[in-house]
């Protein structure tokens, strides 16, 4: 330890506020400086890739056995971004430990000592989580989606620019990105990991199972409206009875997204840090 | 420096914090002292800014806290041991707390230096032990260079060498005129670094004074007096209007005179006396006895 210097040269006046610009750059720093980001990163992209091609290679296998009918039936788009499926849990996880891990350790007044105005740390840790998730993820679809139709060439591979394909990648990458905001809003509201990832694999794989069983048109009508359901119209190529229209699934998506980070911000500020 | 004015905090049905007053002044370190469970970690959270209180303010320099442009210029607090992502290294942590407060990167080393884990800068926190942790809070804290620093129980975990680093940093940031408030249960020590303390007890303030004057208050202090003539010179006295205790050591306490009254009386009878002295009790006598009747949690002894 060296001697008592603790004085630095004199700091000037402090008259300018904290921007929004100063929440962004700390909430960044943290976000690419700690080691599970790049975890749940790279699990999106690995699991949106893998089971994408893997989908399509069982599919082109048994190309040859299949009925007219399963051909028809199977979506060369929609197969090879399956894998966004198991992309659904690690945004999800992701989305809620950007809030609940400072909780967890109690670094949460650190955040909130160095940075008052607590809406706007919500919001930049949504903005610098949000733009991550969309590159990393849209970039999965891309690749999940040449792959696949490398794979399935010759038998049902389809080109980017064939209806409907363009906007179901880009719109993987847009699921996944408005679903780690869903989980962000989730985990600002529980402020405790294990029951915000609860409540998100609830909502996103619980509740369709218990609710699409139930009679139609009770069934089928409320599935459609549940978080994932209505994002994943936007990747769904074939319009179905069973889904939204793409546009306005991703809509209401949004709108599950938009509540909850609503609830979040108007709770932060009520509650003790 | 920090103004409190009736502040009051209910958790549920509890009433943590009762109409607290008080003032914590520049140029002086000032002990935060009081029994598990009186309140101080949430009148610290309180002046922070983290846990609003139900009536009364507390503020920092004249603003609250939450409405400084740069609070961690102003304010800088250790609160929590450990109070860190450990999948983070020490340097990122300062870091992103700089980058917040627009603090020069240059000043995250200077601190990072100033503690001590230079070497384990780029090591993640979660695996420091619990005095380095300490110290990356403290770093933390001096971070912005503030005015007035809060720290509870700044010296959990360190070892004997941190013990004294840490007091004579509380010193010297004293003595370069800033605020400094440290709540602490290591008696001795904050007999030796506080010069003023605010004492609180199930929410309330007990006392707001210096330590010495806090230690003169309790009843303990004394005249102890040794004589081979003992008896006589407890019935003298006890004619003379004092009152006077056999210790169990064989010493005499003396209460209501002062130690050169003993000594005259002694010398006009021709009593040998070996030993005559004011004897103060500790802080932490002084502190047991004020609070004795405001302690929650006691262990049945």
């Amino acid at each position: 330890m060296t001697a008592l210097t603790t004085a630095i040269s004199p700091a000037p006046v402090i008259d300018e506020r904290q921007t929004f610009g100063d929440i962004l750059h700390a909430e960044w720093t943290k976000l690419r400086t700690i080691r599970s980001t790049g975890w749940n990163l790279g699990t999106v992209l690995a699991g949106v890739i893998a089971v994408g091609m893997i989908v399509c290679a069982a599919t082109a296998a048994n190309w040859g056995t299949m009925t007219a009918a399963d051909r028809a039936g199977f979506d060369p788009t929609f197969g090879s971004l399956k894998g966004l499926y198991v992309g659904e849990l690690a945004v999800g996880v992701l989305g809620a430990l950007v809030i609940t891990s400072e909780y967890a350790t109690g670094m949460i007044r650190s955040t909130l000592a160095a940075m008052p105005g607590r809406r706007a740390v919500l919001a930049a840790k949504g903005v610098t989580m949000a733009a991550v998730v969309f590159v990393v993820s849209t970039l999965a679809s891309f690749v999940a989606f040449f792959c696949g139709q490398a794979i399935l060439a010759g038998k049902a591979g389809i080109s980017i620019t064939d209806h409907g394909a363009l906007r179901a990648v880009i719109g993987g990458g847009l699921f996944l990105t408005v679903l780690s905001l869903f989980a962000l809003g989730i985990g600002a509201i529980f402020r405790h990991t294990a029951g915000a990832i609860s409540a998100f694999v609830g909502a996103v794989l619980v509740l369709p199972a218990i609710v699409s069983p139930l009679p139609n048109p009770w069934g089928r009508d409320i599935t459609k409206f549940l978080p994932s359901n209505a994002g994943q119209a936007i990747f769904d190529v074939h319009a179905n009875s069973g889904t939204l229209a793409p546009w306005t699934g991703f809509a209401v998506l949004c709108g599950w997204a938009v509540a909850a980070l609503g609830l979040a911000a108007w709770l932060i500020n009520r509650r003790d840090a | 420096m920090i103004t409190a004015r009736h502040l009051t905090k209910r958790y549920g049905t509890t009433l943590a914090v009762d109409d607290l007053s008080f003032d914590v002044l520049p140029g002086r370190v000032t002990g935060f002292l009081g029994p598990n469970g009186a309140g101080k970690s949430t009148t610290m959270r309180m002046i922070m800014g983290l846990d609003a209180p139900a009536t009364g303010e507390v503020t920092v320099n004249g603003t609250p806290y939450r409405s400084h442009n740069r609070p961690l210029r102003e304010v800088g607090a250790l609160l929590d041991a450990r109070a860190f992502q450990g999948g983070r290294s020490a340097y990122n942590h300062l870091l992103f707390l700089a980058h917040s407060n627009r603090i020069p990167r240059r000043r995250v080393d200077e601190v990072l230096d100033i503690v001590g884990l230079t070497g384990v800068a780029h090591k993640r926190a979660g695996g420091f032990s619990m005095g380095m942790g300490q110290r990356l809070g403290i770093a933390a804290a001096l971070l912005g260079d503030p005015g007035v620093l809060l720290f509870d129980e700044p010296v959990n975990g360190l070892d004997p060498e941190g013990i004294v680093w840490i007091r004579n940093l509380l010193k010297s940031l004293a003595a370069e005129g800033r605020t400094v408030f440290v709540s602490s249960h290591l008696m001795s020590e904050m007999a030796i670094t506080a010069d003023h303390l605010v004492v609180i007890g199930r929410g309330r303030l007990i006392a707001e004074t210096s330590v010495q004057e806090f230690i003169e208050r309790s009843s303990d202090v004394h005249v102890q007096v040794r004589s081979p003539q003992n008896d006589t010179l407890a019935w003298l006295l006890k004619t003379n209007g004092a009152d006077v205790e056999l210790a169990g050591d064989g010493a005499l306490a003396v209460r209501g005179v002062d130690t050169a009254a003993v000594g005259d009386l002694a010398a006009r009878h021709a009593i040998v006396l070996h030993e005559l002295l004011l004897s103060e009790p500790s802080l932490e006598t002084a502190y047991m006895e004020l609070t004795h009747d405001a302690v929650d949690y006691r262990a049945a002894s």
